[in-house]
């Protein structure tokens, strides 16, 4: 299945084990990534809410992309998704803004039709790839390990233009997920709320204790791992997660997984090849429960 | 139809009945009122019923010392906000079939507030915010003739009847995610509130309230999670009205502030680059003169220097970037 692939900014910069996972897992899945790589980046919903129209240009050239490759966005952040949502869904309904879009993009090669479907990975496991292909990929279960999933606020809200008054079961993927490869979703608060990244440079010891309070709780649950479809809260739960345990003063410790990085687990990969070596906090301790090394 | 309640309660004599048990249900620092114990309660009503009903009927039919707060019975008072299965939601509004999880429906007062007894929370933290934005308006001189009105126009009123909307509940702030690390933020409601009136052409303040909210705990202190958008009863939609704050907070020349820097740092990157230059990102929202905040960010810095995770040195463009500053110069505005 041929999808436009939208790998964001983060998995080419400060994560790219995320990038380098994704393509790995593609070929198992049956995906034929076409990597989107003139399209710029959502600009977060930062730049949207100083200037809406802005955001309408920068993603409506993005799905505008998408449209002309023929095939869906597929995206591997949940901000991303939710900023590309967000903008699709106000496209479509609003014909005003959709012609001040255009009108923005004239002569620059690209004009969008509205018929862009943006999907996560997450989404895209249970809607199009299907359980059945997921499952027939699996060769080695997670058997043992406690997961504990941490969404990321805008692959869950808004609700409209994320789709989930239509489809509330994206909400439960990834603990559909996590049991499906074998593991044990661990069920905690923290799952859908906010890892504190957008507050890290307004508010850096209140974003910290955010994000380290939702990995304590899981941790008190007996997860061993988090596992994210969005890299900005990976930013904040790993790359952040030392600095955390010391503004909250306790011992963290918990390994945080891309979403790829786990079906690649799962699907027989190794670690190294997944970059599970690559991460601030050791994923070693976690690995060795379903005996593999880093 | 039978429905199963678990009740959290708390009595603040330490007075309970045999069948309350223990639990610690979200054992996390910002849990502002003390522990609790859970009472399972089974009702019998009509499958429409919603989760004030079976308190109520508790309260009347079963356990007549269970504290709950609630007048109007119809989501017009906001006076039942509270915990439903880890949410905040009007009980009045909930319907029980929907809320049922695993056989019961849990229902407590929420734990970022303080608690009186019960589901009764203390509503002190939220009013206190509430009058802190100065919510009512300061008016404009001269003030018109007795006998006659302030005249607007229905258009600027349209664009405030989503903030008009708000009952008080306080759900979304009992769901807010910075409140519960921050509780000097003023919270959704409150920063609601603000636009409503900072949105009010009959206002006379409003680069006194724009400075104001500016300030630490107010616009740039909320997280951006949409949790207050989902849970407000009303669709106040609290974030959004944040955000046209902040907008206005800069258009009105309030821009000293990390979140403007860090406005201006992205656009400046994807402007230029068509991407997002996380190494450069940082410092310029912290402020490079900002010696000490600098120097908090070193340790993580360095912690991902050592995993390999050090965005390229070399922040490279997208092809096809001229298309990007093209449409940067045709939007205008602030980041042209």
């Amino acid at each position: 299945m041929k999808v436009a692939f939208y790998p964001g900014c983060v998995s080419k910069g400060a994560c790219p084990e995320l990038y380098v996972s994704a393509k790995a897992i593609a070929e198992p899945l049956g995906l034929e990534l076409k990597e989107l790589t003139e399209a710029p980046c959502t600009g977060a919903g930062v730049l949207s809410e100083q200037n809406p129209q802005l955001g309408d240009a920068l993603n409506g050239l993005t799905l505008a992309m998408a449209e002309s490759e023929g095939a869906d966005l597929m995206t591997i952040c949940s901000t991303c998704q939710g900023v590309l949502s967000n903008h699709n869904y106000h496209l479509k309904q609003d014909k005003e803004r959709m012609d001040r879009a255009n009108a923005t993009l004239a002569d620059q090669g690209f004009q969008y039709g509205g018929t862009t479907k943006v999907k996560h990975l997450l989404w895209m496991l249970f809607e199009d790839i299907g359980i059945d292909r997921v499952t027939a990929a699996i060769k080695r279960k997670l058997t043992g390990l406690k997961i504990a999933p941490f969404y990321g606020c805008y692959i869950l809200r808004p609700e409209e233009s994320l789709g989930l008054k239509e489809r509330p079961e994206r909400k439960t993927y990834l603990e559909r997920l996590i049991a499906l490869l074998g593991a044990e979703p661990v069920e905690y608060r923290g799952a859908t709320k906010c890892c504190g990244f957008p507050m890290l440079t307004f508010n850096r010891e209140k974003a910290l204790a955010m994000g380290g309070n939702h990995i304590v709780e899981a941790k008190e649950k007996g997860a061993d791992l988090l596992v994210t479809p969005c890299p900005l809260c990976h930013l904040n739960l790993d790359g952040q997660q030392p600095d955390a345990a010391r503004v909250l003063k306790k011992d963290i410790g918990v390994p945080i997984f891309h979403l790829p990085q786990l079906l690649g687990l799962a699907f027989g990969m190794d670690p190294s090849e997944l970059r599970l070596d690559h991460h601030v906090v050791p994923t070693k301790g976690a690995l060795e429960k379903v005996e593999l090394k880093v | 139809m039978q429905f199963t309640i678990e009740v959290g309660r708390y009595s603040p004599d330490g007075t309970y009945a045999e069948s309350a048990v223990p639990g610690a249900p979200f054992p996390a620092p910002w849990d502002r009122s003390p522990a609790r114990r859970y009472q399972t309660y089974t009702v019998d009503l009509p499958e429409h019923a919603v989760v004030l009903d079976a308190l109520i009927a508790i309260r009347e039919y079963q356990d007549q010392s269970l504290a709950v707060r609630c007048a109007c019975r119809s989501a017009i008072c906001g006076s039942c906000a509270m915990w439903i299965n880890g949410h905040s939601h009007l009980a009045c509004k909930s319907k029980l079939s929907a809320f049922t999880k695993d056989g019961k429906t849990r229902v407590e007062s929420p734990p970022s507030m303080p608690i009186i007894r019960d589901l009764v929370c203390d509503m002190k933290p939220f009013w206190d915010k509430h009058l802190a934005v100065k919510p009512w308006l300061q008016n404009k001189q001269p003030v018109p003739p007795p006998n006659e009105e302030y005249r607007v126009s229905n258009a600027s009123m349209e664009e405030l009847i989503q903030e008009v909307s708000c009952i008080s509940c306080s759900a979304c702030l009992m769901d807010c995610e910075s409140f519960a690390v921050n509780p000097d933020f003023l919270g959704p409601q409150a920063l609601a509130q603000a636009y409503r009136y900072a949105g009010d052409p009959r206002d006379a303040e409003t680069k006194e309230r724009l400075a104001e909210y500016s300030k630490p705990g107010g616009i740039w202190d909320c997280t951006h999670c949409y949790e207050c958008v989902t849970q407000c009863p009303k669709g106040v939609a609290p974030l959004d009205q944040i955000l046209k704050l902040r907008k206005m907070a800069v258009d009105a020349g309030f821009t000293n502030n990390a979140g403007t820097r860090h406005a201006d740092a992205f656009a400046e990157s994807v402007r230029e680059s068509g991407r997002l230059n996380e190494l450069t990102l940082m410092p310029k929202s912290v402020g490079f003169f900002n010696i000490v905040e600098q120097i908090k960010t070193l340790p993580s810095a360095f912690n991902l220097i050592r995993a390999g995770k050090l965005p390229p040195l070399i922040h490279k463009k997208i092809p096809g970037v001229n298309r990007i500053k093209t449409i940067f110069e045709r939007v205008g505005g602030r980041f042209k």
